[in-house]
């Protein structure tokens, strides 16, 4: 037992306080007398009643902390936590909400991650507001510089801290679904992605073979530029590569710098557990790797088209640019446009939310009588539109081109992927699981 | 750091309501923030700031502490002219940002001409206005000395001051004493009663009240006094009934005790148990004392310095050096006395500003429902006032603290940044000087600082 005295001049604190310090300090272990209180001619009387010598000079604005315990320094460490702990009031509707993220760090010390979604011009303030008080960030703003990204995300590596993004459409943590992702079971598989879309898709494959997601990060499109070097997603792939839940990675990405992919591929060999680079796969490749290393059968896709084929032109709509470029690349020809670029998104929700740029080009490219397929993702899930089908089947009822979708969505989305999958397919679509596979299957309608 | 993976998610959302109402369906835990875009003007410095915000927390972490730990210890009266340095025989310190005579307002020209005619630079007032405009007079900021003045917070060479001393950092500050309410300098006032009274403080006041403190045998800790006055209603600005009442228990034994004539002793105490604002003058040099702890830390965003002259409000940064920013100064909206209104109003000054830059007045306003009707509003008012402080505060006080808000600690430590970003404006109570030198205050209210003052700030923070 050893008896422990300090004093602090000057420093005041009201008795309310320091009773409840006194209280909460008391608790600890091996704390058999705790007082704390200022040095009034009534405390100084307490105190040589309990057995404590103190100076004789103190005066009712010095503090005293005066202890006996196995271990004090362990009591001093808990008065000065209660000393230095916020008061907290239960918050009242009526408080007003915070209006920056480092009030809102400060009002809730416990925040975790900032959520984005804020102008691209204001992004850079936000989230090193965010990044400097500790929080993670999943930026689905679009519209921020590259330099900004890659000073935001060297600023994160060296604070041990995410950086999703910019322009970071979906990530599943611990289950919860950030931004547009799916619904699915929860699993043994971790991804780690530079592609929103890219990342739904191969989500809802696998959860398609009963498969489950650990969690799925997004990095932002961009990550793997050379400017930024892929610093999340290496962040990424260490995250899932030390977390329990996670047995197998699956790393995919827009094709990247030559150099990045190098690191990245160098990053993944270093990893204790078994990475599927998909950056030269199809997302139906990719997931098809990903489901054997846990023991998972993605099953083969068996669509077919539901009329003869017609040489002609393809029309690639997409709504995920992942999908588009990969659609793009197995079609090998036609058109195809991303309507969630920038270019299209500028004063205008994405068009996984808002429809309405896509019906009007579609219904265009339906009057072009050189057109004989068209393509199309639809995509399910948290924050995308309600009910897409519905929308879409309206637009493609009754045409004579092929229309082929393909349709990303998990069976627990809250949007029903089988009602959705029907709807499109009472209006006459070849509706698939897969990307690849409509991809592939526009090809063979337009001709081959 | 806190892992992401593995454990409870807690999301503060700043955007788009969706995102928020879609992770609430999953049962995670989010905190709206009401974003909007900031300040005009200013998206440019925020960005450039950005890669810096890790140094600037640290800076503010530090200038927040100072603040924070500073001791404002009441040690003893001095004269102007031994304690300020610089201070000439015709120097005249006035609050605010430096100005000059022909752009002062009407209360500040008020009160430079008694105080010339106090100090017998002027044999009578039209000589002191004349003398002021021929440039005989060396004005200059009491910030810019150690010194803080409540509203023309004029200052000349034989105006006794108290001292505040702050042993943890080894720093002062100085102001004069309280003049009480009515005709009184500091709001312009300058006929033969205001002078009287400025001689009578000089010669009976400050020496009864030095010999008193000599007595108590040690400085006497504002800050405890200060804490203790905001849980007895006081703000520290605009109410200091309780911060007076308990200065004058703290120096009644002593002044009781005192030799000399019994008179004399008896007329100061009758003048601060008269006079509820006198611990103003106290309560001022004691957050200044703080605020320059908190100065001239690099990278610094937080603010040292708020201050009126009548015409412009200035601020200063812990991180920018000496530097003013400054803004016209507002109208204020407030509440008068009988037979006077807003046409009456002089705009904003003072130095008593001082007090909100170290979270007491506006910042402290929850702790004095009191006077919350000058806000124009009920308790509830002047608890979301302060509650709305935090957002532009980067800490919080441990010593100020707030009964109706669970005891939570004042907010501390404006953030320029943080200002510009929120558009939430530090909220200032006042009194209110008539706009003719000599009337005195005819009300007392609410005022905004210029926006203005505050974008200059974070720009010249981001070197732009």
């Amino acid at each position: 037992m050893t008896e422990h005295v300090i004093v602090r001049r000057g420093a005041y604190y009201d008795s309310v306080t320091l009773m409840l310090v006194s209280r909460a300090a008391a608790a600890e272990a091996g704390a058999k007398a705790v007082a704390v209180g200022m040095a009034t001619p009534l405390n100084l009387e307490l105190l040589a009643g309990q057995g404590f010598t103190v100076d004789a000079d103190l005066g009712p604005n010095d503090l005293v902390i005066a202890i006996r315990a196995a271990d004090p320094d362990q009591v001093v460490a808990a008065v000065d936590r209660e000393l230095s702990a916020k008061a907290t009031t239960t918050p009242r509707a009526e408080t007003p909400a915070a209006r920056s993220l480092s009030s809102a760090a400060r009002r809730h010390p416990e925040l975790s991650l900032a959520f984005l979604s804020i102008p691209g011009d204001h992004v850079a303030h936000e989230a090193a507001a965010a990044l400097a008080v500790g929080m993670h960030v999943f930026c689905f703003s679009d519209g921020v510089s590259l330099e900004v990204e890659a000073a935001l995300k060297r600023t994160a590596v060296e604070r041990g801290l995410l950086f999703m993004g910019a322009d970071c459409g979906t990530a599943i943590i611990d289950g919860v679904a950030l931004g547009f992702a799916n619904a699915v079971r929860r699993g043994p598989v971790g991804i780690v992605g530079a592609s929103g879309t890219g990342i739904q898709e191969v989500c809802c494959l696998l959860d398609s073979a009963g498969v489950g997601v650990s969690h799925a990060i997004g990095v932002g499109g961009r990550d793997l530029s050379a400017e930024v070097g892929g610093l999340m997603m290496r962040r990424g792939l260490e995250l899932l590569a030390r977390d329990d839940d996670t047995q197998a990675i699956v790393a995919i990405s827009k094709p990247p710098d030559p150099q990045v992919a190098q690191a990245i591929e160098q990053a993944a060999d270093e990893t204790a557990k078994s990475v599927v680079l998909g950056f030269e796969l199809t997302l139906e490749q990719a997931a098809t790797r990903a489901a054997e290393l846990v023991g998972g059968v993605l099953p083969a896709p068996g669509e077919e088209l539901n009329k003869p084929p017609r040489p002609g032109d393809v029309r690639g709509l997409f709504a995920g640019g992942t999908l588009c470029s990969e659609a793009e690349r197995i079609v090998g020809r036609g058109r195809f446009v991303d309507f969630g670029d920038d270019e299209y998104t500028q004063g205008r929700a994405h068009p996984m939310i808002d429809p309405s740029l896509r019906l009007e080009h579609l219904a265009a490219a339906a009057r072009d009588p050189a057109v004989e397929v068209l393509l199309l993702d639809v995509v399910l899930g948290y924050g995308a539109h309600p009910d897409p089908a519905t929308e879409l089947a309206a637009a493609i009822d009754g045409l004579d081109q092929h229309v082929i979708v393909a349709l990303c969505g998990a069976a627990d989305d809250p949007q029903d992927l089988t009602k959705q999958r029907e709807t499109l397919e009472r209006a006459g679509a070849v509706v698939t699981r897969s990307n690849a596979h409509a991809a592939r299957l526009a090809k063979e309608a337009s001709g081959g | 750091v806190a892992e992401l993976l593995g454990r409870p998610l807690a999301v503060a959302n700043a955007g788009v309501d969706l995102f928020a109402d879609q992770l609430e369906r999953q049962s995670v835990r989010v905190e709206r923030v009401e974003w909007r875009p900031p300040e005009p003007g200013t998206e440019e410095a925020l960005a450039r700031l950005a890669p810096e915000a890790e140094a600037i927390a640290r800076a503010n972490d530090e200038a927040v502490a100072r603040i924070e730990d500073a001791q404002p210890m009441l040690a003893g009266v001095g004269t102007a002219r031994d304690l300020l340095a610089g201070m000439s025989a015709r120097t005249i310190l006035h609050a605010g940002p430096p100005i000059d005579w022909a752009d002062m307002c009407g209360p500040l020209r008020g009160a430079v001409i008694g105080a010339a005619v106090h100090e017998g630079l002027a044999e009578h007032h039209e000589d002191a206005a004349r003398k002021a405009a021929s440039g005989a007079f060396e004005f200059g900021p009491c910030h810019e000395r150690g010194a803080v003045g409540p509203m023309a917070g004029v200052v000349s060479a034989s105006m006794p001051m108290v001292v505040v001393e702050n042993p943890v950092h080894g720093n002062r500050a100085f102001c004069t004493f309280n003049e009480g309410l009515g005709k009184v300098l500091r709001y312009g006032a300058n006929d033969d009663e205001v002078l009287a009274r400025l001689a009578w403080i000089r010669d009976v006041l400050a020496d009864v009240f030095a010999r008193a403190l000599a007595r108590l045998g040690g400085p006497i800790d504002l800050r405890a006094i200060t804490a203790q006055a905001l849980q007895m209603g006081d703000e520290g600005h605009n109410r200091n009934r309780a911060g007076t009442s308990l200065l004058l228990r703290t120096l009644l034994p002593a002044l009781i005790e005192l030799e000399g004539p019994a008179a004399d002793t008896a007329a100061v105490a009758r003048f601060i148990a008269g006079n509820d604002h006198f611990y103003l003058n106290l309560a001022m040099p004691a957050s200044k004392v703080c605020a320059d702890a908190a100065a001239g830390i690099d990278r610094s965003s937080i603010v040292v310095a708020m201050a009126r002259n009548g015409t412009e409000f200035g601020i200063r940064l812990s991180g920018t050096g000496d530097r003013w920013f400054t803004g016209p100064s507002g109208t204020i909206d407030g509440l008068y006395l009988p037979g006077f209104g807003p046409e009456d109003a002089n705009p904003d000054i003072g130095d008593s500003t001082i007090t909100e830059t170290v979270g007491l007045g506006g910042f402290a306003m929850a702790a004095a429902p009191a006077i919350v009707r000058v806000v124009g509003g009920g308790p509830e008012d002047a608890l979301d006032a302060t509650r709305a402080m935090y957002d532009i505060s980067w800490g919080e006080s441990r010593s100020y603290q707030i009964p109706p808000l669970g005891f939570r600690g004042t907010p501390v430590g404006i953030d320029c940044r943080e200002v510009v970003q929120t558009r939430v404006l530090p909220f200032v109570n006042t009194g209110i000087a008539h706009r003719e030198p000599g009337v005195g205050q005819v009300g007392a209210g609410l005022v905004e600082p210029p926006m203005e003052a505050f974008v200059k700030a974070v720009r010249a923070l981001a070197g732009s």
